[in-house]
Parts: structure tokens; sequence; C-alpha cells
């Protein structure tokens, strides 16, 4: 297979390129690259006026196989990851079973190895304790050992400030962050929205963002006293960011994520009752996603995550109260971000490819993407002018669960070539 | 819009005929000891209290008078696009065994009276329901007659009787109207 | 001068001649309720299902008879939620609904916003009996129908809603509601029971009854849910009694004759001592009596949109 890409802007942060510059690829690797390439044979692309990235990586990621096979699967996760722009994604362990076993790593990789032919690298997300119970450690070494690139009992925050230690110091020996859902479950008990003037009016129980603040508080304090490797998922509180932005003060070792939605909406989403706006964190106010934008602006939140919840259409089908929590997310994730965060200037698109490339595959110890002649071709193409509207019913992921259904997206990823293959949404 | 076309009676007229009504229902009940008055809102409220105010200046007696709203009891009601605006039905007096005398302006297809009397009959049982009516102008659509009539007046369908009372139209009056025309001028004209 | 909205979800964003509309309408059937027949024909061949999923009795007995006064066919449905998986039993129910052709669907829910829910999946009528810690707008326009009836309006004067605001649905309604008719509106608990930011819905905040007291002239005494809460919420019922019980000596002492109000069923002498509930200032079995007139009004002005 030989491909050349012609007229496109090569953004990579790792070599600081920014600029015009054809590539030439063969076989899955980078012959050749400078201004004006021809290459005989080749299929050319003429990419004037679009942009090509190191691939894009989703760390936040729930496929929902093995065990949940009727909201996603693998295959359907993978398609939805490649048509959102994503050459990897990080799934989350809160399968049935559990990856808290090398026999679930091993099943995950031997799926993800048939989808789009391997297309999408599937990096398994271990858990921290034994069936997510957070009573007992899962046998971290094996799981780091079988490819696990970080752990986490995400959905099932880690209560116990004991266990939280003993999961620092032992995951540590391994380089392997630990990714906390950070909620403290007793002050959020019966909650379905955040605590505030709307849950007031709607008459919903609320999550008081202090939740989030008080476990990642107590963590950060912790790390502090194991090293280790911290990183917070979805934060979504302005008092969240600012704990963190204190432990990266003291040089902790500590990291944090942001999920489109909670850039984009806040707790009047919920006005409606549409159980698709009902996720966890749940969405917070207009103060808490300003300072969010900040914290994008400023590099205290390195990553865009998704925080892809994909539930069947009967499930959300629901009372609010009764709705499970969560949203899709791989195919709206830069269309969102480019809307609300390049064209309302609180990031470059440089920045944003190190929120959703560079940053992240640091975070998670992965080797950097360089584009460089004779590196392997792990890159996204996107269009960062396109408008388009989007159309749940057009998405490759098995679930149709967003509020954004309707939404005049400014962004979309063209492409992706990753492992040999090259795929193309269009 | 429609115009007039004839006016049937005017104050004077309003006036004698109410007396003569008030005289009839006298003499059919040979006195007014038995009777109580029921007014249909909007504008037989204000003729019974007139025709009340007759008998108990003729016969020294006090009568006991009520209004009636017949939109509960409407027919037509289901099929309206937006419900009529509910008036207060104030019958504060036992109807059991007495000579109801329902009193209307205009006496037409029969709907409101039939209306009238199943509500009536919500409220008791009385001996007798009278129906007396200042203009009866025809066209029945059920098996009803009015007992005491102020005027009969030949009517055709398309045409209508206003009646105009003093106490919410500022002049007492019957009117002829001709039938609708349509619209020669912009809505801006009509009021 | 119809009501603008096809269903009664709510009272929040109900504008002013709405409310004034049914109350004006409710003075009608409250005569209806005085006659021998109480018993009028304008929803004959109506159909009206009563959907409770909650336990009920006061508010479905209630609308029963607004429905059978006003000549409908009724049918009731009630079920604890617990033996079936919730979400599916809405869904088809609401498909139930559809499927016998009712023209109005009267419910109550224990999840907020389930009766917005259901006025969106079927093409009838929507009556929220209760939802949740949300709204209860049939409760809070009797509360205010009673108020007017007693005191002869509703604009400037004081109601204190006193007890556990943040799971009460009938504060909520009551707020809206009188907040738009003109009323001024306080709200008196322990700070475990008033919602975050409820000052933005313009109510005064009160911790302290005697503080209040002496400035009312209405006090909605809430239903405090004693096996739930003591312990969680407040400390013990001995404790809350003292704090924000409604005695007479209390009363007497604020030097005021204040209108007692309840929506029922009382806990005597936890919230409200019973000379007080039972004494020459409580309207709370008028609240009863203008609960069917205020219902029928709202029936009958809903049922041919």
């Amino acid at each position: 297979m030989q491909v050349l890409l012609k007229g496109a802007t090569l953004i990579d942060p790792v070599s600081g390129h920014d600029g015009a510059m054809d590539l030439h690829i063969a076989d899955g690797v980078i012959q050749q690259l400078g201004p004006n390439l021809s290459v005989s044979r080749a299929q050319v692309f003429d990419l004037r006026g679009k942009v090509v990235a190191p691939g894009f990586i989703d760390m936040h990621v729930h496929l929902r196989e093995p065990g949940f096979e009727h909201k996603e699967t693998i295959r359907t996760g993978v398609e939805a990851a490649a048509a959102g722009g994503f050459t990897a994604v990080c799934c989350m362990p809160n399968t049935n079973p559990a990856i808290d076993d090398e026999s679930v790593i091993r099943f995950i990789q031997s799926k993800a190895g048939i989808a789009l032919n391997g297309l999408v690298d599937v990096y398994p997300v271990g858990a921290v304790t034994v069936g997510r119970k957070g009573e007992q450690l899962a046998p971290l070494a094996e799981l780091a050992a079988a490819g696990a690139v970080a752990f986490s009992d995400d959905g099932e925050p880690v209560q116990s400030a004991e266990m939280v230690r003993r999961a620092l110091e032992y995951s540590g020996m391994f380089g392997r962050p630990l990714i906390q859902h950070a909620q403290d479950l007793p002050l959020t008990k019966g909650g379905v929205m955040h605590e505030g003037f709307t849950a007031t009016e709607l008459g919903l129980p609320g999550m008081p963002g202090i939740a989030e603040e008080v476990m990642v508080a107590r963590d950060v304090r912790i790390v502090e006293f194991t090293g280790g490797r911290y990183h917070v998922a979805h934060i979504s509180t302005a008092g969240t960011l600012e704990l963190v932005r204190a432990a990266k003060a003291r040089h902790l070792h500590v990291s944090c994520e942001v999920s489109p939605h909670h850039f984009t909406l806040t707790d009047e989403a919920v006005r409606t009752y549409d159980t698709n706006t009902k996720m966890n964190p749940p969405l917070r106010t207009r103060d808490d996603v300003e300072a969010l934008k900040e914290g994008l602006r400023d590099g205290s939140i390195e990553v865009i995550a998704t925080d892809h919840a994909p539930h069947s259409f009967d499930e959300k089908q629901v009372e609010f109260s009764s709705a499970p929590f969560g949203i899709v997310g791989l195919e709206t994730a830069f269309g969102l971000a480019v809307t609300e965060l390049v064209r309302k200037n609180v990031l470059s698109l440089y920045q944003l490819i190190q929120k959703f490339s560079t940053n992240p595959r640091a975070i998670l110890g992965l080797p950097a993407i360089r584009v460089s002649e004779g590196e392997k071709a792990n890159l996204t193409m996107f269009d960062p002018a396109a408008e388009w509207v989007v159309d749940p019913s057009e998405f490759k992921t098995m679930s149709k669960n967003t509020p954004f259904g309707g939404y005049k997206l400014t962004g979309r990823a063209l492409g992706v070539i990753n492992n040999g293959q090259i795929l193309w949404t269009e | 819009m429609r115009r007039l076309k004839a006016q049937i009676m005017d104050t004077v007229g309003v006036d004698r005929t109410l007396t003569r009504l008030a005289h009839e229902i006298l003499e059919r009940n040979k006195g007014a000891e038995s009777i109580v008055i029921v007014g249909i809102r909007t504008r037989g409220e204000f003729l019974a209290e007139r025709i009340a105010r007759k008998i108990e200046e003729t016969e020294r007696v006090e009568l006991k008078i009520g209004f009636l709203d017949i939109t509960l009891y409407r027919d037509d009601l289901l099929g309206k696009l937006e419900q009529p605006q509910l008036k207060s039905t104030e019958i504060l007096f036992n109807i059991n065994g007495k000579n109801v005398i329902l009193i209307d302006d205009v006496l037409y297809t029969g709907r409101t009276i039939r209306a009238a009397l199943d509500a009536l009959i919500d409220f008791g049982r009385p001996r007798t329901i009278q129906l007396a009516v200042l203009v009866d102008r025809g066209h029945r659509q059920l098996p009803i007659r009015a007992d005491y009539v102020g005027k009969n007046i030949p009517t055709t369908a398309d045409e209508s009787i206003r009646v105009h009372v003093r106490e919410a139209d500022g002049e007492d009056a019957v009117l002829l109207m001709n039938p609708e025309e349509p619209d020669p001028c912009p809505p801006d004209h009509t009021v | 001068m119809p009501l603008q909205s096809r269903h009664l979800l709510g009272l929040d964003g109900m504008p002013r001649q709405d409310l004034q509309l049914i109350l004006d309408t409710a003075v009608s059937f409250r005569e209806v309720l005085e006659r021998p027949i109480k018993k009028v024909p304008p929803l004959q061949g109506k159909t009206i299902a009563n959907m409770f999923f909650e336990n009920s009795t006061r508010t479905r007995l209630s609308f029963e008879l607004a429905e059978r006064r006003l000549s409908a066919d009724v049918l009731g449905f009630q079920s604890t939620g617990s033996s079936v998986s919730k979400g599916e039993t809405l869904k088809d129910t609401a498909r139930n609904i559809e499927a016998m052709k009712v023209d109005m669907v009267v419910m109550r829910h224990f999840a907020s916003g389930a009766p917005h829910y259901l006025s969106t999946v079927i093409e009838g009528h929507v009556i929220n009996a209760g939802d949740g810690s949300h709204e209860h707008p049939t409760q809070a326009l009797l509360d205010m129908y009673t108020i007017r009836e007693k005191l002869g309006r509703l604009e400037d004067l004081h109601v204190c809603i006193v007890g556990d605001i943040a799971h009460s649905r009938v504060a909520r309604s009551n707020i809206y509601g009188l907040r738009t008719m003109g009323a001024r509106v306080s709200v008196c608990g322990p700070a475990t029971m008033i919602p975050r930011e409820i000052e933005r819905m313009g109510v005064e905040v009160h911790h302290h009854l005697d503080d209040v007291l002496p400035h009312v002239d209405v006090l909605n005494v809430l239903r405090i849910q004693l096996e739930r809460d003591a312990g969680r919420l407040f400390p013990s019922i001995r404790e809350y009694h003292a704090m924000y019980g409604i005695t007479r000596a209390r009363l007497e002492k604020a030097g005021r004759a204040v209108t007692i109000m309840h929506p029922g069923p009382i806990n005597r002498d936890v919230e409200l001592s019973s000379d007080v509930a039972d004494g020459e200032h409580s309207v709370i079995l008028q609240q009863v009596l203008n609960g069917v007139a205020v219902r029928m009004a709202v029936l009958y002005l809903l049922s041919s949109k």
C-alpha cells in the first residue's frame, strides 16, 4: 500500500513541526516527508486545508465487552473510535468479568486485533482491586505484564484511604498510573445530578462537587506520602482543578483529564429531564465550565478523554432517577473540542493535539509518536473547518445515548492510519 | 357582521312585557306562595330580578331568586376548542316541591333550556318547572315550549335576536338582526 | 381565555392569568360541591386514568371524586413499583395507556420528572399528581385557593412553609405559584432540610421558627418523614418538635392570628400539635374539600384542549 498525503498541514508536537508537509507512506511506514512530494503508483489524497497529526488516543472508554455486549462490543467501539479520529483507546475494567485477570486482557487484545484489522490499539486498564470491590488488590504485576497501561476501579471509586495507599505503592513499582474516579460515595448517595440551584428546582437528589474534591484532596496527600503516579479521571469542578494545580506545584505525579461534555454543558441541560444529560460526574455549573476551560488553557488539564459510556436505548428510556449514568463520546469529542475550545480561543490546534495525543501517551508511558521518516505511521487526519450536524443514527457505536444530537459542530476527523491500515470516514 | 333589521321592543316595551309576564305567572300559580325564580345567566338573571321585583311589588312578599350557569350542562362542550368561562350558580334555597319559574331572554333551539332542566333537577325535585322567556323566535330542535312568552318573533334561521338589558348593555331593547354578511372591510374595522 | 398548556406538569412558569383562571373556575365547582346532587356532566364520555406509582390515598381519592363529579369514566392503577423493574413499568404503562385511548392521565410517581417523560410519549393530557421531590401542582393550587378563601387575597401575604423543604414537592409548587401571585414566601426548617440555593427561587430562608412567626400570615406545615429522616436529617423527633413543632403556646407568643395549613396526613404533636390542628385558625379540612373543587377545575379546563 502506497499512500501520498498531499498539501496537508502537519502538526507534530513531538518534533515541534507545524507547517505544510507532504507524507509518503508505504506498508505502514513513513517513507518520506517533504514539500511537494511526488511518488509514482501511490494513491494520492489531496489534503489541502486539512491537518495531519499524530494518532489520537482516548484514554477513558468503556467498550463494555465482555459482559455488556448489548451496549457495545469491542468491534463497534473500535469502529466508533476510528470514526472519531482515534487510533488508540484505553478500555476501562468495569466489564463482566472485570479486567482483574490476565485472561480478560488476552480476550480483549484478541478481539481488538480482529476489529478493523487491528487499526485501533486497544490498551486495557486493569482493575485496582479484585472485582472492583475495593477490598483486595488485583494482581497488578500480572496485569501490567499482560498489557494493562494503568489501573482503575472506574465507576467504583476506591473509598478506603488505606487501599489507595497500597495501590499507589504497588502500582508505582511498574510506573503505571492509578486512575481514580474521584467520588466520595456517602456524599452522593441517591444523587443523580449536580447539587445546586437546578437540582433544587427540579427536585432531583444532588451530587455535590465536594464529593469529588474531598477524595482528590485526600488522594493527593496520599500520593505525596507514597509516591507513584495518580491521574484524576474526568474532573468536573473548579475545586478539583485547584487541588490538581496545587499538587502539580508541589511536583507530584498528578495529572487529570476532562470530558467534552464537562466543558460544553452545564447542569441547566438537565431541565428537560433528558436522561442523556445524566452522567457521573454530573454536569456542573457555568463557573465550573469556565474554570475547566482555563485549566485546559494553562495546561493544568493535560488530557481530553471522552468517558465514552454506551447504554442501550431502552436503558435510557426511563425516568431520570432510574436511568444509568453516562453518554457516548468517541464520535463527538473532536468536534466538540474544536467548537468549544479552538473556535473560542481556549486552545490552539497544536495544543489540542497535545491533549488528544501527546499528553495522554506520556501519562500512560506509551512511546511517543514520531512523525518522521522510517517511523511507523500512526496518524489522525482532520478538517478543522468542516461544519457538520451530529446525527446519532449515523454513529458507529452501538448505542446512541448522546445529548448532542442536532448540534452543529466545527471540526471533524477525516481518517486514521495505524498498524498498516488506513480508514477514511467518508 | 350583522346589520339591524328591526327594533322589536324598546325600554317601555320590555318593561310592559315583563309586567305582563309577572301577572301571568301569578295568575297561573294562584299567587306567589309556592314559586321561586331562577334566571339563566347571563341575560336571564337580569330579567329574573325584574320579574321578581314586579311580583314582590304586586303581592307584597319576598321571593326567593336564584341564578343558574348552565355551562357544565351544555351538550356542545366536548366539541369546543376551549372551555367557556364558568359563571357561578347561586341557588341558595331548597327547590323541592316548589314551582320553579325558569327565566331566559330568548328561546331558540331549546338546548339551553334542556341543559337548565338537567341542572335544576340536580338541585332537587320541584313540583313544576315553568319557563318564561322574553322572546320566542322558533326553530326548536328539542320538544320544549315556553309557558310564558313575552313576544313571538318569527325569524329565519340565519337571522338573530339580540336582547339588550340595562344592567349589562346600558339599555333595554330587543333587536332583530339581518343574516351575517361577508365582511366588506378588513378586520381593522370590525369590533 | 384558555390555559396555555395542554398538560399540568407543574406551576413552574405557569403564567399568572392561568393560575387566576384555575382558582376562579374552582369557585364554581366549590358551589357544585354544596348542591344536593354534587355531580355535573361536562366530562361525560371522557376517560381518565389515575396512575399511582406511589401510595397516596388522599390525593387519589380527591382526584377520583373530582373526576366522578364531572361525570368522567375513571380507571385506576396503583403500584408501589417495588416488584417490577421501575423503568419498565412506566414505559409499559405509557404504552398501555395509549392503547386504551384514555383522554387524560393523572399520575403520581416517585421519580421527579416522570410526568414530563410521560407527556412526551402519550397523546392524552397529563396531570401531575406529585412527582418525586419536584412538584405537586394541584396541592399548591388548593393551598392557594384555601388561603384566598380565608384571607381574601394572595398578594402581599406572607406564607411560611415549615419542614423538610428539600424533599417536598408541595413546597416547590407552592413557592412557584405563590410567588407568581405576588405573595411573600419564606421557608423554615433545619439546614439539613433546606436545599441549596433555594433563595434563588425568591424565598427567604429561616432556621428559627420564632424569628419568623411574628411576621407570617399563613403557616403551611409539611409532614415529617419520621422513619426515614430521624437521626439523619435531624437528631430526634423530640428535638424536631422543640424547634419546629407548631403549638398553641408558640403561636400565642408570636401574638398573631396565623392561618394553619397542612397537606396531610399529620403527625400529631410532632410538626403540629392537636390543639392547633383542630383550632380555630386551622383550615386543614377546608383544604381537603377545596382540593376536590380545584381538581375539578383543572380537569375541566384541560379537557377540551
